[in-house]
Protein backbone atom coordinates (compact mmCIF):
# COMPACT_ATOMS: atom_id res chain seq x y z
CA UNK A 1 0.00 0.00 0.00
CA UNK A 2 0.65 3.51 -0.69
CA UNK A 3 1.54 6.07 2.40
CA UNK A 4 1.75 9.62 1.77
CA UNK A 5 2.86 12.26 4.43
CA UNK A 6 1.97 16.02 4.73
CA UNK A 7 3.20 19.07 6.87
CA UNK A 8 5.60 18.76 9.83
CA UNK A 9 4.94 14.62 9.48
CA UNK A 10 6.37 14.71 5.96
CA UNK A 11 9.18 16.51 7.08
CA UNK A 12 9.75 14.53 10.28
CA UNK A 13 10.38 11.36 8.03
CA UNK A 14 11.89 12.93 5.10
CA UNK A 15 9.72 11.87 2.19
CA UNK A 16 6.49 12.74 0.92
CA UNK A 17 5.31 9.11 0.11
CA UNK A 18 6.74 5.68 0.18
CA UNK A 19 5.16 1.57 -0.89
CA UNK A 20 5.16 -0.44 2.20
CA UNK A 21 4.13 -4.07 2.86
CA UNK A 22 3.59 -4.27 6.67
CA UNK A 23 2.92 -7.93 7.91
CA UNK A 24 -0.46 -9.34 8.46
CA UNK A 25 -0.53 -9.17 12.13
CA UNK A 26 -0.72 -4.84 11.24
CA UNK A 27 -4.27 -4.43 10.90
CA UNK A 28 -5.33 -0.98 12.31
CA UNK A 29 -4.37 2.54 11.81
CA UNK A 30 -3.12 1.98 14.97
CA UNK A 31 -1.10 -0.66 14.28
CA UNK A 32 0.32 0.46 11.69
CA UNK A 33 1.89 3.87 13.66
CA UNK A 34 3.27 1.50 16.07
CA UNK A 35 5.68 -0.51 13.15
CA UNK A 36 5.97 2.75 11.29
CA UNK A 37 7.61 4.22 14.35
CA UNK A 38 9.79 1.25 15.30
CA UNK A 39 11.73 1.22 11.27
CA UNK A 40 13.35 4.58 12.78
CA UNK A 41 14.13 6.99 14.49
CA UNK A 42 12.78 9.83 11.89
CA UNK A 43 9.83 7.82 12.42
CA UNK A 44 9.45 7.20 16.04
CA UNK A 45 10.23 11.13 15.39
CA UNK A 46 6.89 11.95 13.26
CA UNK A 47 4.61 9.67 15.62
CA UNK A 48 6.47 10.08 19.27
CA UNK A 49 3.31 12.49 20.06
CA UNK A 50 0.60 9.49 18.44
CA UNK A 51 -2.43 11.11 19.77
CA UNK A 52 -2.24 14.52 17.91
CA UNK A 53 -1.56 12.69 14.44
CA UNK A 54 -4.51 12.12 12.19
CA UNK A 55 -5.33 9.81 9.34
CA UNK A 56 -6.74 9.11 6.33
CA UNK A 57 -7.56 6.01 4.09
CA UNK A 58 -8.28 6.88 0.44
CA UNK A 59 -9.04 9.96 0.92
CA UNK A 60 -11.63 9.64 4.19
CA UNK A 61 -10.68 10.91 7.60
CA UNK A 62 -10.29 7.77 10.02
CA UNK A 63 -9.62 6.79 13.76
CA UNK A 64 -6.94 4.98 14.95
CA UNK A 65 -8.78 1.63 15.28
CA UNK A 66 -9.73 1.81 11.46
CA UNK A 67 -9.43 -1.55 9.52
CA UNK A 68 -6.05 -0.71 7.08
CA UNK A 69 -7.29 -4.06 5.04
CA UNK A 70 -8.09 -3.23 1.08
CA UNK A 71 -6.61 0.28 1.76
CA UNK A 72 -4.97 1.47 -1.49
CA UNK A 73 -3.49 4.83 0.34
CA UNK A 74 -2.92 6.07 3.98
CA UNK A 75 -2.29 9.29 5.01
CA UNK A 76 -0.49 10.84 7.75
CA UNK A 77 -1.05 14.46 8.89
CA UNK A 78 -1.30 16.85 11.95
CA UNK A 79 -4.33 18.80 12.76
CA UNK A 80 -5.69 20.66 9.82
CA UNK A 81 -5.08 24.49 10.16
CA UNK A 82 -6.23 25.51 6.75
CA UNK A 83 -9.31 27.87 5.89
CA UNK B 1 -22.08 24.28 -6.65
CA UNK B 2 -18.69 25.27 -7.06
CA UNK B 3 -15.59 24.04 -5.16
CA UNK B 4 -12.15 24.92 -6.47
CA UNK B 5 -8.12 25.23 -5.24
CA UNK B 6 -5.80 26.96 -7.23
CA UNK B 7 -2.96 28.88 -6.56
CA UNK B 8 -3.67 32.23 -8.30
CA UNK B 9 -5.80 34.75 -6.65
CA UNK B 10 -9.90 34.94 -6.76
CA UNK B 11 -11.82 38.04 -7.70
CA UNK B 12 -14.96 38.15 -5.29
CA UNK B 13 -16.73 40.73 -7.49
CA UNK B 14 -16.58 37.89 -10.34
CA UNK B 15 -17.79 34.94 -8.08
CA UNK B 16 -21.04 36.59 -7.08
CA UNK B 17 -22.02 38.03 -10.29
CA UNK B 18 -21.20 34.52 -11.50
CA UNK B 19 -23.45 32.61 -9.02
CA UNK B 20 -26.46 35.96 -9.24
CA UNK B 21 -26.43 36.05 -13.06
CA UNK B 22 -30.09 35.70 -14.46
CA UNK B 23 -31.37 34.70 -11.54
CA UNK B 24 -34.49 36.59 -9.42
CA UNK B 25 -34.82 34.08 -6.71
CA UNK B 26 -31.79 35.24 -5.12
CA UNK B 27 -32.60 37.55 -1.91
CA UNK B 28 -28.97 36.86 -0.07
CA UNK B 29 -25.55 36.60 -0.87
CA UNK B 30 -23.15 36.13 2.14
CA UNK B 31 -19.43 35.91 1.50
CA UNK B 32 -16.62 35.51 3.34
CA UNK B 33 -13.20 35.65 2.63
CA UNK B 34 -9.90 35.08 4.48
CA UNK B 35 -6.70 37.02 4.25
CA UNK B 36 -3.12 36.46 5.32
CA UNK B 37 -2.46 38.39 8.48
CA UNK B 38 1.03 39.76 8.94
CA UNK B 39 1.02 39.81 12.20
CA UNK B 40 4.19 38.46 14.74
CA UNK B 41 6.63 39.06 12.29
CA UNK B 42 5.04 36.97 9.37
CA UNK B 43 6.23 38.10 6.08
CA UNK B 44 4.37 34.88 4.20
CA UNK B 45 3.10 31.61 4.06
CA UNK B 46 3.19 28.57 2.16
CA UNK B 47 -0.30 26.55 2.28
CA UNK B 48 0.08 22.58 1.94
CA UNK B 49 -2.60 20.99 1.17
CA UNK B 50 -3.75 17.49 0.01
CA UNK B 51 -5.13 17.10 -3.32
CA UNK B 52 -8.22 14.91 -3.93
CA UNK B 53 -9.18 14.99 -0.43
CA UNK B 54 -8.68 18.59 0.22
CA UNK B 55 -12.04 19.01 -2.86
CA UNK B 56 -13.42 15.93 -1.63
CA UNK B 57 -13.98 17.05 2.08
CA UNK B 58 -14.87 20.37 0.98
CA UNK B 59 -17.61 19.16 -1.23
CA UNK B 60 -18.88 16.72 1.39
CA UNK B 61 -19.15 19.68 3.54
CA UNK B 62 -21.35 21.49 0.76
CA UNK B 63 -23.26 18.64 0.52
CA UNK B 64 -24.11 18.51 3.99
CA UNK B 65 -24.74 22.66 4.15
CA UNK B 66 -27.47 21.93 0.91
CA UNK B 67 -29.24 19.36 2.79
CA UNK B 68 -29.33 21.77 6.02
CA UNK B 69 -30.65 24.86 5.07
CA UNK B 70 -32.63 26.45 1.44
CA UNK B 71 -29.39 27.31 -0.54
CA UNK B 72 -29.56 28.67 -3.96
CA UNK B 73 -25.57 28.48 -4.69
CA UNK B 74 -22.33 27.77 -2.87
CA UNK B 75 -18.87 28.86 -4.44
CA UNK B 76 -15.70 27.53 -2.32
CA UNK B 77 -12.40 28.72 -3.61
CA UNK B 78 -9.22 28.02 -1.50
CA UNK B 79 -5.77 28.65 -2.47
CA UNK B 80 -2.48 26.65 -2.08
CA UNK B 81 1.39 28.07 -2.48
CA UNK B 82 3.18 30.64 -1.16
CA UNK B 83 0.93 33.77 0.14
CA UNK B 84 2.12 37.35 1.46
CA UNK B 85 0.31 39.56 4.39
CA UNK B 86 -2.77 40.96 2.47
CA UNK B 87 -3.64 38.24 -0.36
CA UNK B 88 -6.61 36.13 -0.28
CA UNK B 89 -6.56 32.46 0.99
CA UNK B 90 -10.31 31.32 1.05
CA UNK B 91 -13.40 32.51 -0.19
CA UNK B 92 -16.79 30.77 0.70
CA UNK B 93 -20.09 32.50 -0.86
CA UNK B 94 -23.62 31.05 -0.12
CA UNK B 95 -27.02 32.13 -1.68
CA UNK B 96 -30.37 32.25 -0.95
CA UNK B 97 -33.34 33.47 -0.99
CA UNK B 98 -33.19 35.14 2.47
CA UNK B 99 -30.17 35.57 4.45
CA UNK B 100 -30.48 33.38 7.78
CA UNK B 101 -29.58 30.16 5.35
CA UNK B 102 -26.69 32.73 3.70
CA UNK B 103 -25.44 33.67 6.41
CA UNK B 104 -25.54 30.30 8.30
CA UNK B 105 -24.10 28.19 5.87
CA UNK B 106 -21.51 30.39 5.15
CA UNK B 107 -20.63 29.98 8.71
CA UNK B 108 -20.94 26.68 9.03
CA UNK B 109 -18.63 26.49 5.59
CA UNK B 110 -16.02 28.20 7.58
CA UNK B 111 -16.30 26.26 10.42
CA UNK B 112 -15.57 22.69 9.38
CA UNK B 113 -13.20 24.05 6.26
CA UNK B 114 -11.02 24.66 9.18
CA UNK B 115 -11.37 21.82 11.38
CA UNK B 116 -11.46 18.97 8.60
CA UNK B 117 -10.06 19.74 5.18
CA UNK B 118 -6.32 18.51 4.35
CA UNK B 119 -5.01 21.96 4.26
CA UNK B 120 -1.37 23.36 6.20
CA UNK B 121 -0.02 26.75 6.98
CA UNK B 122 3.61 27.16 7.35
CA UNK B 123 4.33 30.72 8.33
CA UNK B 124 7.96 32.08 7.41
CA UNK B 125 9.47 34.74 10.06
CA UNK B 126 12.60 36.36 9.73
CA UNK B 127 13.45 34.00 13.03
CA UNK B 128 12.52 31.10 10.93
CA UNK B 129 9.81 28.88 9.83
CA UNK B 130 7.31 27.09 11.42
CA UNK B 131 4.47 25.21 10.82
CA UNK B 132 1.09 26.87 12.63
CA UNK B 133 -0.68 24.72 15.49
CA UNK B 134 -4.44 23.81 15.21
CA UNK B 135 -6.90 26.36 17.29
CA UNK B 136 -8.76 24.37 19.83
CA UNK B 137 -11.39 27.69 19.60
CA UNK B 138 -11.60 26.25 16.01
CA UNK B 139 -13.09 22.56 16.92
CA UNK B 140 -15.12 24.24 19.28
CA UNK B 141 -16.81 26.04 16.68
CA UNK B 142 -16.98 23.00 14.85
CA UNK B 143 -18.48 21.43 17.53
CA UNK B 144 -20.92 23.75 17.83
CA UNK B 145 -23.13 22.53 14.62
CA UNK B 146 -22.99 18.82 15.81
CA UNK B 147 -26.94 17.70 16.93
CA UNK B 148 -25.92 18.11 20.12
CA UNK B 149 -24.92 21.59 19.78
CA UNK B 150 -27.31 23.14 17.13
CA UNK B 151 -30.64 24.32 17.72
CA UNK B 152 -33.47 22.75 16.47
CA UNK B 153 -34.26 25.14 13.42
CA UNK B 154 -29.72 24.62 12.26
CA UNK B 155 -28.56 27.51 13.55
CA UNK B 156 -25.52 28.29 15.40
CA UNK B 157 -25.99 28.73 19.44
CA UNK B 158 -24.14 31.59 21.40
CA UNK B 159 -20.62 29.97 22.18
CA UNK B 160 -20.75 28.47 25.84
CA UNK B 161 -17.56 30.64 26.93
Amino acid sequence: MKLVYFAWVRERIGKPEEEIDPPASVRTIGDLVTWLSGRGEEYAYAFENAKVIRAAIDKTHVKSDAAIGGAHEIAFFPPMTGG
Amino acid sequence: MTVRLQREDFDIGAEIARMTAGRTDIGAVASFTGICRGSEGVVAMTLEHYPGMAEAEIQRHVEEARSRWPLSGVTVVHRYGRLQPGENIVLVVATSSHREAAFAAAEFLMDYLKVSAPFWKKEERAGGDGWVEARHTDAVAAERWTAEGSTQDGRKPEAAE
